[in-house]
C-alpha cells in the first residue's frame, strides 16, 4: 500500500464495521501504522474487541481519539460515549483529506452501494434503498452460482467477448436472468462480465438518480478493489479517461480512514483501558431484538419429529440386484439435475442429485452411461420422461420419450405419498412453487415472483458467507434458544434484517433459526398469501431440497400449526414424478438414446442473436452429434428456424393486432420544416396516441410518435430515473423522451390526466398516479427537456368544451393561435379517430371470441393488463409465447361489455382496471376462455385488482394465473406457468 | 352507477349506534382523542386503538395482500389484532376507517378491510366509512354540516399542541415538562369537547391559555438542528408507521417540524375547487367547497395570529401561502395521495429555515414517485443547501437501514449548523 501521511499528530483509531467485514486503522504521529480488513462472521462486538486488543502495545500509553462507523457499528456505540460517524460522512472526510480533486465517489460494500457527488456547494450523497442488492454480497452469490471462486470469476470476466443483458434493478432479478444463460450454455467468461455489468448498471441507474457521473471518480470498497473486471465495466460504462478513474490502494479501508480523520476532530480522547472497558461492556449489553420461541423445546421433541417423518420413505432396491423393467425420470432444474430410475413396483433403484454446474447435458450424459453400465442385461428401460427448465433440451439431446411440465411431475410424485393430497409446496434451490389440488387436478398454481426467491440457495449462500456449511448452519437452528425475528420479505430485506440482528449482538444459531422462519413466512405470506393452515388444505405434501433441512420443515409445520408429509426423496420429487409418468405411458419400447450412441454423443453450443423481429432474442444453438440442432432462448417460433417450414397459420393475437395498428400510426409525416410535436409512446399514450396524433395533424403540425420500447431505448433514459421502485412501463418513459429529443422535435406532449376516458363502467374513471402525473416528474428530472417545449397540460378529455379551451391555451403559450372553431373541429376529428380505433379493437376481439365460442377445441387467453402491456419490451413476448402454446390471445379491452351490473368488492374507480373486472366476468361465462393477468412489478394498484380478479374467477371455478413482469427477460418461468395452466385445463377436460 | 360499490355490506344502523363500540385506528393520538371526545357527544361509543408492535404487523401481513401499501397493512392489522386480542363482544363492535375517494389506492382500504374481516371470520362486523365525498353512508353514523366547525377546532387544537410540543421538547430544562403539559391539555380539551357547548370564543381563549402555558416551560438556549418531516400521511404521523421517527430524531438532538393535519384537510377541500378550475367538473359542489375552504382559512388565521401575538413560538405558514409554493415544481392538479401538498410542504420547510427534511413513504407508494422522490432533484437544484432524505417504510425494511440514512442526513445538517 502506498504510504499514507496526515498532518494531525495525535493517535487516531478508526473502526468501520460493515455487514460482513470489519476495518480498523491506527494513525500515530501522522503515519498510518496499522490497518486491517477482515470478515467478522457476524461476531461484531467480539471481533472489534479482539482487534483493539492486538493494538495494546501501540496504544497503551496514548491519548486516543477514536470513532466508529459502519452499519453494524451502531450497536457498539449505543450506550457508551464513543463518537459515531455515518459511513458516507466518513467517506467525505476521507476525500477532503486524501483526494480533494474527486468529483464523484462510487463505493460498493458488502451490502451497501453509495455514490457521493462533490461540488462547490458541498456534497450530495446517495445510498442504495431497501430494494437494491447488486453489491458485494450479490457478487458472492453469483460466484457461487457459477461455481467459481471470486478470484476466478474476476479472471474469467476479463476474457469476455460479449455482454448479456441482465436485469440490474435487484440482485434477485439478475439471478433469474443468469440461470437460463448458464443452462443454455453461455460462456462463463461472458456471464461473469455480464454480472459485473449488471452491478455497474444498477449503481448508475439506481443511485445516480438523474445526476450524471463525470469528472474524477474515486472508486472505493472491497468489490471495487479486488475485482478488476468490475472496475473495467465501470470505466467503460462511464466513459472515463484513465486518469479520471481513481482506484486507490486504500479502497478497502477508506471508511475506516475517514473515521479516523473524523476522530481527529473530536474534543475528547480515551485511554486504551477505557476503550477496552467500553467494548467489553458492549459485548455484555442486553439484546434489543425481537425474538420468538425455539423450534424445538428439547432433544426429545426433535427425536419424535424425526421419527414421524421417517415414515414417508420410498422403498429402494440395489440396482446391482434388480432384474426387470425400469423407468427413468429426469428433472433438469435451473441449478440442479436429478435422475431417478424406478422398478416395476415403483421402488427406487438409482438416484442422482447434483448441481448442474451450468452444463446439464454433460451431466445427464455421464449419469446415463453409469445407469446403462449398471443395468447390463438384467434391466430394460421401458420408458423415460424429463421435466424442468432444461426439459426440451434434454428431450432433443437424448431422445427422451416425453417431457412433462414440472408442476404435473410434482403432483404425480406427491400423489404417490398421499393419494388424497390437496396441497403441495415445493421449495427448491432457486424457485418455489405450490399448488392446490381439487378434484384430482391442479387447481391453482403459485410460483415465486422473481422478487421473493429467498429459497434454498439463499440460505446456503448465507451460511457460507458466515463461514458455515448449510448442514451445520441448519443444525445450529434446531436448538437455538431465541430465534430472531427477521421479517418476511425478499432476500435483500432479510440481509438488512440480519445486519440489524448482528448489530444487536444476536447469536449465530438464533440468526439461523430466524432465517428458516423467514423463508417459510416468505413462502406462506408472500407467495401463497395464506391466512391459515386450513385454507391451504388438509393433506399437505412438502418437497424440494430445501425441505430436507429439518429447521425449515419444522418452521413450516409450526407456522401452519399442523403436521405435513415430507418424503425422504423430497429433493427428487420432480424426477420421481417424471419416472412415474414414464411408467404410466405404457410404452413397448423407449426411444431413449442407447449406450452405443451415448458414448459417441457430442454437444456443441453457440450463441447468436435472432434477427426475426425487433425482440432480438439471444439464441443458443445446440448441435448434437454434429447434426441435430436445437435452438433455445427464442421467444417465438421464428427463432426456432427448423420449424419455420411447417409453420401453421398463426393464431389470432390481439396484442399483435394492436401493435400493427400503432405501427401504422407511427408512419412519419416526412414533410420537413413544419413545427414538430413528439409524442412518447408510453404509459397512457398506447391508447390515446390515435387521438393526439390526429389532433395535432389536423392542426397542421408534424407529429412524431416514438417507437416501441427496447432495451437500448430504456438505457438511453435510464440515468434520469429518480425512483428505482417505480414500474418498468414508467421507467421506459425516460427513454422515449430521449429518443424524441434525438429526433429533434420542437415540442413534446404528454398531458397530465387525473381522469381518463369515462367508459361508464365504474363509479369513477381515474388514471393511476403514475400514469396521471409522470410528466411532472419528467419535467423535474430530465434536463434534456429544456431543449424543447414540453407541453403537459392538465386536461379533461371527457369534455369537448373544456378540452378546446385548454388546448387553445396550450398552443397560445407557444405562439400558435387557433380559433375555437378550428380547435373544436380538430378535436372532433381526433375524437372520431379514437372512437373508431377503440371500436375496431373491440369488434376484432368480439369477432375472434365469437368464432372461438363456436369451436370448443379452441383455447382463448384474455391476456389482461393495461394498454401499455402490449409493448414488446414490457411484455417480453408473452403474447407470442401464449400463441405458440396454442392460445388465441385477446386483450382485456376487446372483450364484450357485460350487460349486467358486475359485483365487485373493491372500489372500482380506475378506467383501465374496470376493464379487467369486465374481462374476468366474461371469462367466467365461457368454458374455453381463460384469463391471465399481467402485472408490472411495483404496480401498487394491482395489489388490489389481482385479489379481486382471482376472487371473481375462482367463484366460478375458473383458474387464475398471474404473471409479474419487470425488466426481466427470462420467459422460462412464464412458460412453466402457462404450460401448467394448459396441463390443468387438459386434466379438467376443458 | 351510484357511488355505492359494495352492495351487501353490513350497514351501521341507528340501532347499532346505541350499543356498539366503534373501534378507531390511531394515526395522530392527540388529534384523534380530542375529536372522538367531540363525536361522543352525539351518542357514539369509541375505542381509540393503541395496540402496536410486531403483533399488529403480523396480523396485517396475514390478512392483507403484502404488496398493498404499508399503512393499509398497519391500519387493518391494528384492527384485526384488537378484535382478536381484546375481549370485545364481536357482535357489538364496528370499525371506522377514512376514505378519501381519490385516485390513490388508499381509497380502497375499506374494501381491503372488509376482505380481511372476511378472511378472519368477522364478516358480520360493520365497517363505517368516514368520508366527505359522498362515498358510502350509514344511517347510524352521520357527519352533518353543523358538526364541521367543531371537528375543525379539534384539528386545530391537535396541530397547535403538536407544534408546541415539537418546539419545546428538545429544549426543556426539566425533563418531562412538555409531555405533562400535553397530557394536561389533552385531558382538558377532551373534557371540554365532551360537554356539548364549546363556543369559538372559548376556542380562542384556549389557544391563549395553552400557548401561555407552554411558553412558561423553561428552555435551554442552544442551537439545534431542525428537521422537517413530510410524506404519506400515515407514515408521516404515526409512530407505528414510521418506527418512532419523531422520538428518534429528538433523541439524536434535533428539533422537529411536522406540518400539521390541517394542511391535509385543506388540501382535500382545495382539490375539489381545483377540479372545477382545471376541468370544469364538480360545478355544483364548487361553491360549497369554496365556502368551507374560506372558513378553514379564517380559523387558521385566527390561530396563527394568536401564536404571533404571544411571540414565543413560530407559527405555521397559512395554507393559502403553502398552496402556492408548489408552483414551478408540480402542478396543483396533481392531487392523488398527498399530491402537490407534499412538494409544497417541502418548500414550506425550506422557506421556514428547515432545510433538513425526512420524506417518508410506504415502500412503492405511487404518488410519492412523482411528488416526493420525483421532486427532489428539482428542489435541490433550486435550493442547493437542502438536505433531503427519502425513507421507505415497510414490514420488512429494517430499522437500522432507515436510521443509518437519517444519521447521514443529520451529520450533514450538523456540519452546516
Amino acid at each position: 500500500m502506498e504510504k499514507i501521511q496526515i498532518k494531525n499528530q495525535s493517535t487516531l483509531l478508526g473502526i468501520d464495521v460493515g455487514s460482513t467485514t470489519i476495518k480498523v486503522v491506527l494513525f500515530k504521529k501522522g503515519n498510518l501504522v496499522y490497518s486491517t480488513y477482515e470478515r467478522h462472521y457476524s461476531m461484531v462486538r467480539r471481533k472489534a474487541l479482539e482487534i483493539v486488543k492486538r493494538l495494546k502495545d501501540e496504544m497503551e500509553d496514548e491519548d486516543i481519539y477514536i470513532a466508529i462507523s459502519g452499519s453494524a457499528g451502531l450497536g457498539l456505540v449505543k450506550e457508551n460515549n464513543i463518537p459515531f460517524v455515518q459511513e458516507v460522512y466518513a467517506t467525505s472526510e476521507l476525500v477532503k483529506e486524501l483526494a480533494p480533486q474527486t468529483n464523484v465517489v462510487i463505493e460498493l460494500g458488502g451490502e451497501d452501494a453509495k455514490v457521493i457527488f462533490f461540488d462547490k456547494s458541498g456534497c450530495d450523497e446517495r445510498m442504495n434503498g431497501t430494494c437494491a442488492g447488486g453489491t458485494g454480497a450479490f457478487i458472492d452469490q453469483m460466484a457461487t452460482l457459477l461455481n467459481v471462486s471470486l478470484e476466478e470469476m474476476d479472471q474469467l470476466s476479463l476474457k469476455s467477448t460479449r455482454i448479456y443483458p441482465i436485469a440490474s434493478r435487484c440482485g434477485v432479478f439478475a439471478k433469474t436472468d443468469i440461470q437460463p444463460l448458464l443452462n443454455q450454455g453461455a460462456k462463463k467468461e461472458d456471464v461473469a462480465a455480464s454480472i459485473f455489468q449488471a452491478v455497474c448498471n444498477q449503481t448508475i441507474a439506481g443511485l445516480a438518480q438523474g445526476k450524471r457521473i463525470k469528472g474524477n471518480v474515486l472508486f472505493l470498497g472491497g468489490p471495487l478493489t479486488y475485482n478488476l473486471g468490475l472496475r473495467k465495466r465501470f470505466v467503460e460504462t462511464l466513459h472515463l479517461k484513465e486518469e479520471c478513474a481513481l482506484f486507490p490502494s486504500y479502497g478497502t479501508i477508506s471508511v475506516a480512514l475517514g473515521t479516523a480523520f473524523y476522530a481527529s476532530k473530536q474534543n475528547k480522547s480515551f485511554t486504551y483501558n477505557e476503550i477496552i472497558n467500553l467494548l467489553e461492556k458492549a459485548i455484555n449489553a442486553p439484546l434489543d431484538i425481537s425474538t420468538t420461541s425455539p423450534l424445538f423445546k428439547d432433544k426429545e421433541e426433535y427425536k419424535e419429529f424425526v421419527k414421524r417423518h421417517e415414515k414417508d420413505t420410498v422403498p429402494s432396491e440395489n440396482i446391482k440386484n434388480y432384474q426387470g423393467d425400469a423407468y427413468l425420470g429426469i428433472d433438469c432444474g435451473s441449478t440442479t439435475t436429478k435422475l431417478i430410475l424406478i422398478g416395476e413396483n415403483n421402488q427406487i433403484i438409482y438416484t442422482y442429485y447434483s448441481s448442474n454446474k451450468g452444463n446439464p447435458i454433460s451431466i445427464v450424459k455421464e449419469v446415463l452411461e453409469d445407469i446403462y453400465n449398471n443395468c447390463a442385461d438384467r434391466i430394460t428401460i421401458k420408458g423415460s420422461a424429463v421435466t424442468g427448465y432444461g426439459e426440451e433440451l434434454i428431450v432433443n439431446a437424448f431422445h427422451v420419450d416425453k417431457g412433462i411440465v414440472e408442476t404435473m411431475a410434482h403432483f404425480k410424485a406427491a400423489k404417490h405419498f398421499n393419494p388424497n393430497v390437496d396441497f403441495i409446496m415445493d421449495i427448491g434451490g432457486q424457485d418455489m412453487k405450490c399448488f392446490k389440488v381439487k378434484n384430482n387436478s391442479i387447481d391453482s398454481i403459485l410460483l415465486n415472483e422473481a422478487c421473493s426467491s429467498g429459497c434454498g440457495s439463499f440460505l446456503e449462500t448465507f451460511a457460507k458467507s458466515l463461514g458455515y456449511s448449510i448442514q451445520d448452519f441448519a443444525s445450529l437452528a434446531l436448538f437455538a434458544k431465541k430465534p430472531v425475528n427477521l421479517g418476511s420479505r425478499c432476500t435483500v430485506f432479510m440481509n438488512s434484517s440480519v445486519k440489524q440482528a448482528q448489530k444487536d449482538g444476536a447469536d449465530i444459531a438464533d440468526i439461523s433459526a430466524g432465517l428458516s422462519m423467514s423463508v417459510i413466512k416468505n413462502a406462506l405470506y408472500k407467495v401463497i398469501r395464506a391466512h391459515d393452515a386450513s385454507e391451504l388444505g388438509k393433506e399437505i405434501v412438502v418437497q424440494g431440497g430445501t425441505f430436507l433441512n429439518d429447521a425449515i420443515l419444522r418452521a413450516f409445520e409450526r407456522e401452519l400449526g399442523c403436521n405435513v408429509i415430507r418424503p425422504n426423496i423430497a429433493g427428487l420429487m420432480g424426477a420421481f414424478g417424471a419416472a412415474l409418468y414414464a411408467k404410466s405411458l405404457g410404452l413397448e419400447k423407449s426411444s431413449l438414446i442407447n449406450l452405443d450412441d451415448l458414448i459417441k454423443f457430442t454437444h456443441k453450443s453457440t450463441m447468436t442473436t435472432c434477427q426475426g423481429c425487433t425482440n432480438h432474442c439471444h439464441l443458443t444453438i445446440n448441435t448434437f452429434n454434429g447434426k441435430d440442432r436445437f435452438i433455445s432462448g427464442n421467444q417465438c417460433e421464428k427463432g426456432s428456424g427448423i420449424y419455420s417450414s411447417n409453420q401453421k397459420k398463426p393464431l389470432p393475437n390481439l396484442y399483435e393486432y394492436k401493435r400493427s395498428k400503432l405501427a401504422e400510426l407511427m408512419q412519419e409525416d416526412k414533410e420537413e420544416g413544419k413545427f414538430t410535436i413528439g409524442i412518447p409512446l408510453a404509459l397512457g399514450m398506447y391508447e390515446l396516441a390515435p387521438f393526439f396524433v390526429t389532433l395535432f395533424s389536423e392542426l397542421g403540425f408534424r407529429v412524431i410518435l416514438s417507437p416501441f420500447s427496447s432495451k437500448p431505448l430504456y438505457q438511453k433514459g435510464q440515468y434520469s430515473i429518480p425512483s428505482d421502485t417505480v414500474c418498468y412501463p414508467a421507467k421506459l418513459m425516460h427513454g422515449h423522451i430521449s429518443t424524441l429529443i434525438e429526433k429533434k422535435v420542437d415540442a413534446i406532449f404528454y398531458p397530465c390526466l387525473t381522469y381518463n376516458v369515462d367508459e361508464k363502467m365504474a363509479i369513477n374513471h381515474y388514471n393511476c398516479p403514475v400514469v396521471a402525473y409522470y410528466s411532472e416528474l419528467l419535467k423535474g428530472n430530465m434536463e434534456e427537456l429544456e431543449k424543447v417545449k414540453f407541453l403537459y397540460p392538465y386536461l379533461n378529455i371527457n369534455s369537448q368544451k373544456e378540452l378546446t379551451k385548454e388546448m387553445i391555451k396550450v398552443f397560445k403559450d407557444i405562439g400558435f393561435s387557433f380559433s375555437k372553431k378550428e380547435m373544436g373541429s380538430a378535436i372532433a376529428h381526433a375524437n372520431a379517430k379514437y372512437v373508431s380505433w377503440m371500436n375496431d379493437i373491440r369488434n376484432k376481439g368480439e369477432q375472434i371470441l365469437e368464432e372461438a365460442s363456436r369451436d370448443s377445441t379452441k383455447r382463448v387467453m384474455i391476456l389482461s393488463g393495461r394498454p401499455y402491456h402490449i409493448d414488446p419490451e414490457i411484455n417480453h413476448g408473452i403474447d407470442k409465447l401464449a400463441n405458440s402454446l396454442g392460445f388465441i390471445v385477446v386483450s382485456e379491452d376487446a372483450v364484450p361489455l357485460q350487460k349486467e351490473k358486475l359485483k365487485i368488492n373493491v372500489l372500482n374507480q380506475w378506467t383501465y382496471h374496470s376493464r379487467l373486472y369486465n374481462a374476468a366476468y366474461y371469462a367466467t361465462k365461457h368454458k374455453n376462455v381463460d384469463l391471465v393477468q399481467l402485472v408490472s412489478f411495483g404496480c401498487g394498484i394491482d395489489a388490489i385488482t389481482t385479489d379481486e380478479i382471482k376472487d371473481i374467477l375462482e367463484s366460478k371455478n375458473k383458474l387464475y394465473t398471474q404473471i409479474k413482469i419487470d425488466e426481466i427477460t427470462n420467459l422460462g418461468a412464464v412458460k412453466i406457468r402457462l404450460r401448467s395452466l394448459l396441463g390443468a385445463l387438459e386434466e379438467r377436460g376443458e | 352507477m351510484g357511488k355505492e360499490f359494495q352492495e351487501n355490506r353490513i350497514i351501521f344502523t341507528k340501532e347499532m349506534k346505541k350499543e356498539y363500540t366503534i373501534l378507531v385506528p390511531t394515526m395522530l393520538p392527540i388529534h384523534f382523542e380530542i375529536m372522538l371526545s367531540y363525536l361522543q357527544t352525539f351518542g357514539y361509543k369509541f375505542d381509540l386503538l393503541t395496540n402496536s408492535g410486531q403483533a399488529v404487523i403480523d396480523a396485517g401481513l396475514r390478512c392483507v395482500h403484502n404488496d398493498t401499501c404499508y399503512p393499509a397493512l398497519l391500519v387493518i392489522g391494528q384492527m384485526i389484532n384488537a378484535i382478536e386480542t381484546k375481549n370485545y363482544d364481536t357482535h357489538k363492535i364496528a370499525l371506522l376507517i377514512t376514505q378519501t375517494g381519490g385516485g390513490c389506492r388508499a381509497s380502497n382500504y375499506i374494501a381491503l378491510l372488509r376482505k380481511a374481516l372476511k378472511k378472519a371470520g368477522y364478516e358480520y362486523i360493520p365497517v363505517i366509512s368516514l368520508n366527505f365525498s359522498g362515498l358510502e353512508s350509514n344511517p347510524g353514523f352521520k357527519i352533518t354540516l353543523p358538526m364541521i366547525p367543531k371537528m375543525l377546532y379539534t384539528v386545530l387544537y391537535g396541530d397547535l399542541l403538536m407544534m408546541l410540543r415539537n418546539q419545546c421538547l428538545p429544549y426543556e430544562k426539566n425533563k418531562g415538562e412538555t409531555s405533562s403539559l400535553i397530557d394536561k391539555w389533552t385531558k382538558i380539551l377532551v373534557q371540554q369537547m365532551s360537554s356539548s357547548s364549546h363556543s369559538y370564543k372559548k376556542v380562542l381563549k384556549n389557544y391563549r391559555l395553552i400557548i401561555d402555558d407552554f411558553a412558561h416551560i423553561e428552555r435551554e438556549k442552544v442551537k439545534k438542528v431542525k428537521v422537517g418531516i413530510v410524506g404519506e400521511i400515515f407514515v408521516k404521523f404515526s409512530p407505528l408507521g414510521n418506527n418512532n421517527l419523531e422520538d428518534f430524531l429528538v433523541s439524536e438532538g434535533a428539533e422537529i417540524k411536522v406540518p400539521g393535519l390541517l394542511g391535509f384537510v385543506c388540501y382535500c377541500v382545495y382539490n375539489s375547487i381545483i377540479d372545477y378550475k382545471l376541468y370544469g367538473i364538480n360545478k355544483k359542489t364548487y361553491l360549497a367547497y369554496k365556502m368551507i375552504y374560506n372558513l378553514i382559512l379564517s380559523k387558521e388565521k385566527d390561530m396563527i395570529d394568536i401564536i404571533k401575538e404571544e411571540g414565543t413560538f413560530s407559527p405555521p405558514l397559512p395554507f393559502d401561502t403553502i398552496a402556492s409554493l408548489n408552483e414551478g415544481f408540480v402542478g396543483s392538479g396533481a392531487k392523488m395521495g398527498e399530491g402537490w401538498l407534499l412538494t409544497a410542504e417541502m418548500i414550506e420547510l425550506i422557506k421556514e429555515d428547515v432545510p433538513n427534511i425526512v420524506c417518508t413513504q410506504p415502500f412503492g407508494c405511487l404518488p410519492n414517485h412523482i411528488v416526493g422522490k420525483g421532486m427532489m432533484n428539482p428542489i435541490k437544484k433550486k435550493y442547493p443547501n437542502v438536505n433531503i432524505v427519502a425513507i421507505d417504510y415497510d414490514s420488512g425494511a429494517s430499522k437500522i437501514n432507515q436510521e443509518n440514512r437519517i444519521k447521514l442526513m443529520l451529520a450533514n445538517a450538523k456540519e452546516k449548523l
